[in-house]
């Protein structure tokens, strides 16, 4: 079993194993994983094989491509074809569909769109263009917020007026508190995210724990990391504790990082409201330029259509990130939309819910179980 | 774009600028050290590198799990350090 293989301490997990089984015993759980990374690792190494079946992982809405809504794709294109624009962006988001294609469709019909590993990539761009606008299409929760916001200080510092940011930074924690307060879902306990908490440490979760009751753990992306997470959420609800805790410790911090959390109240504020996909409107849940960076802000450089666009009728997005629905259970699931022709944006990510399953979930076990059938992707030009 | 990948510090190319030149198995490029400068980063310490940023200094046994975890990727893993190589952080 690929599970075991990849495992270095299969001791430790068949001890954790068996205490999982033991403290969840004639009881049904429902644990969410907020991070897409998370998500990816249980199907990529199927958790869900090691566990037993009265435990269900839901997963979250942390993967940042998965949320952003079809009408800030729209405006990512309507920038990218603006006349002397050179578009940049993380390589994820190319292949994400807009109401009228994706940004790879944009470049396709003649639109300078180029992927960029980091967004000081973006800003080598814009100095070695200077007769042209470059724009860094910034998203991501606050894993990538403070990448963004050295790179926009640099930029000031600098004086690069031909560059700019169209800024859809989300954060975690209204994500959370609108999936608590959602009426479709009961949930037990979260496994928190590893990378953003390195940022905004452990503090902001305490409201789950305090008025929501349940309890959160920081986990890190191995698979040990997962289970022993899971054991640690189960432990807190036996003993009747109910609590923030590190599972992490060898990279989170409890503070998070200071200068990262300072960088980002320097050059960014809230924004009243902001849509996620599948979770529709959600207060104080994205970040906009502050107005002292006006000059940087692409939002207001250009002209963009700020139209709110429905998802396609057959894409069930929506209560996969809500965690209402599994990926096999939505409609088009691996047949219409497959991660080479994705309608929806969890099949575009590889962090995506639908997309690990698709490329992992569907061959474990616990998919056997399921006894689903899921057709391969048809390959173009063979007959 | 949400890998952390763990690089070594080899040297620091430009203070203004926080920019230090990584090692990532055998690739070395430049990513920005402002985030953890002030923990009191030096040459020999192994970061946790995201989208070009180190995010947290790590110790040698975290940073060789993490790429051990990776490299258990396959493809991602290939991909974002393609993405990587591409990148020309000055």
């Amino acid at each position: 079993m690929k599970f075991v293989d990849e495992f270095r301490r299969r001791d430790l997990v068949k001890k954790l194993q068996d205490q999982i089984a033991e403290l969840s015993a004639g009881k049904q759980f429902k644990i969410m994983e907020v991070c897409g990374g998370h998500t990816h690792t249980i199907y990529k190494h199927g958790i869900e094989d090691i566990l037993p079946s009265n435990i269900d992982l839901i997963h979250g809405p942390g993967c940042p491509v998965c949320v952003i809504p079809m009408g800030r794709i729209d405006d990512a294109i309507a920038i990218a074809k603006s006349p002397n624009v050179i578009f940049t962006t993380y390589g994820d988001m190319m292949r994400v569909p807009g109401s009228d294609g994706s940004l790879l469709d944009a470049r396709a019909a003649g639109a300078d769109v180029r992927f960029v590993y980091s967004p000081l990539d973006a800003l080598k761009v814009a100095r070695d263009n200077s007769d042209k606008e470059v724009v860094f299409f910034a998203i991501g929760f606050e894993t990538t917020t403070p990448s963004t916001a050295l790179t926009l200080k640099r930029a000031k510092d600098e004086g690069l007026t031909n560059f700019s940011i169209f800024c859809n930074h989300i954060t975690i924690i209204p994500a959370i508190k609108a999936i608590l307060d959602s009426p479709d879902l009961r949930l037990d306990g979260f496994i928190g995210p590893g990378h953003v908490s390195t940022i905004i440490g452990l503090r902001p979760y305490q409201f789950i724990t305090q008025k929501y009751k349940k309890p959160i753990v920081a986990a890190g992306f191995e698979p040990l990391d997962v289970v022993q997470s899971i054991y640690m959420i189960l432990k807190q609800i036996a003993d009747g504790r109910c609590e923030v805790e590190n599972q992490y410790k060898r990279v989170v911090r409890e503070e998070g990082n200071i200068h990262g959390l300072r960088v980002m109240q320097e050059t960014m504020e809230l924004r009243p409201f902001f849509e996620w996909r599948g979770l529709g409107f959600i207060n104080q849940s994205a970040l906009k330029l502050r107005p002292e960076f006006e000059a940087w802000d692409a939002e207001v450089k250009f002209e963009i259509p700020g139209v709110r666009v429905a998802d396609p009728k057959a894409c069930q997005c929506g209560e996969v990130l809500k965690g209402v629905i599994k990926p096999w259970e939505c409609r088009v699931f691996g047949t219409s939309c497959t991660p080479e022709t994705p309608i929806g944006t969890c099949m575009v990510s590889s962090e995506g819910a639908c997309a690990a399953y698709y490329n992992y979930g569907r061959f474990s076990m616990a998919a056997q179980r399921r006894n689903i059938q899921v057709s391969d992707i048809p390959v173009i030009g063979e007959q | 774009m949400c890998l952390g990948i763990p690089g070594q510090i080899i040297e620091f190319v430009h203070e203004t600028n926080q920019i230090a030149k990584i090692d990532v198995n055998g690739v070395r490029r430049n990513v920005n050290v402002g985030l953890v400068l002030p923990d009191g980063l030096k040459v020999g310490d192994w970061v946790l590198v995201h989208v070009g940023f180190a995010l947290s200094i790590i110790d040698e046994e975290e940073a060789a799990r993490t790429l051990k975890f990776l490299e258990s990727m396959g493809q991602e893993f290939k991909d974002e350090l393609d993405e990587l190589m591409a990148s020309q952080i000055e």
